[in-house]
């Protein structure tokens, strides 16, 4: 009695666990975050955005914006490379194409909040609400997170819960606007990553014959 | 004890009952991810999954991801239904005892 209990416990856990996409690499988080912060400085130092100072001013505002967009541009296709790299590694690694149901849950339930959060930048830019778009996105993706986390580490809960937290201090502390973005896109990935990175990537998997 | 000889044989270990319930919710596993999730050896899982297969109740494709061959497990529609009846029996004895 107690055996079969046993049993079908066994059963519901593997269920679970084997439905997840495992194949996330911690790498890919690593590269994406300091895709991130190499943007942060960029546009830091270069376009001397300091969050409070646009907020301000629409001429200057005016010059650097559509600068901003085309280097927010750049860090996503940079970041996506990176992470689709290293995770196709990964799933080499454990003998998985990458492109399986699972993956393709992950993406759909991932990509529906970032696509919505992507039209709504767009129309904030669109209306001139610019500095609105850092908490936006920083909101948006952790709601991707949240709602991606089920089909994949369950780690990815908590980073999510972290963004939108974060995005929501940008949105009433405006000043550290820049800061909060380089946190949560920047340095919240790099560590993710490497926490995740030691606990799940470190051990070898043997290539059976 | 008369409701154990509905039990189906082919899933009487706890490793077999493993292997199908992977693989009743996913489309296809590849033999390293079954031996990562068990926690098996190479040698016992290839054993039960041969006995599976013998059974009719899972198939196999040796296919390549990028230049690696990888044997991928597939569970068949008599899989599929002999899994449901053995967990249905198993829940009635449960509830029956």
């Amino acid at each position: 009695m107690n055996e079969h209990l046993e049993n079908l416990k066994e059963i519901r856990s593997l269920m679970e666990r084997s439905s997840k996409f495992l194949s996330l690499s911690g790498l890919s988080g690593i590269s994406a975050g300091v895709c991130a912060l190499l943007g942060a400085w960029y546009a830091y130092a270069k376009l001397h955005v300091d969050g409070s100072g646009l907020l301000s001013n629409p001429e200057i505002r005016h010059e650097i914006v559509p600068q901003l967009v085309v280097e927010a541009l750049i860090v996503l296709t940079f970041a996506l490379l990176f992470g689709t790299l290293f995770t196709i590694r990964k799933a080499r690694k454990q003998g998985l194409s990458v492109w399986n149901k699972t993956s393709k849950l992950l993406l759909l339930n991932l990509m529906i909040p970032l696509i919505a959060g992507g039209f709504f930048c767009l129309g904030m830019l669109y209306h001139g609400f610019f500095w609105l778009c850092f908490p936006a996105t920083l909101v948006f993706y952790g709601v991707a997170l949240v709602s991606a986390s089920k089909y994949t580490l369950h780690d990815i809960f908590y980073l999510g819960i972290a963004e939108i937290v974060l995005g929501i201090i940008a949105l009433f502390l405006a000043k550290y606007n820049l800061i909060c973005w380089a946190i949560g896109f920047g340095v919240l990935h790099i560590v993710y990553g490497s926490v995740m990175y030691f606990k799940y990537d470190r051990q070898e998997i043997e290539i059976p014959k | 004890m008369q409701i154990l000889q509905n039990f189906n044989k082919a899933f009487e270990s706890k490793a077999r009952l493993g292997i199908m319930s992977v693989l009743m919710v996913n489309d296809v596993v590849s033999f390293i991810v079954l031996k990562d999730l068990l926690s098996m050896t190479d040698g016992n899982l290839a054993t039960h999954l041969r006995s599976l297969e013998e059974a009719n109740y899972i198939t196999f494709k040796k296919e390549f991801i990028g230049r690696k061959p990888s044997t991928v497990y597939k569970v068949t529609v008599e899989g599929k239904r002999a899994f449901g009846d053995h967990l249905n029996e198993l829940e009635k004895f449960i509830k029956g005892s």
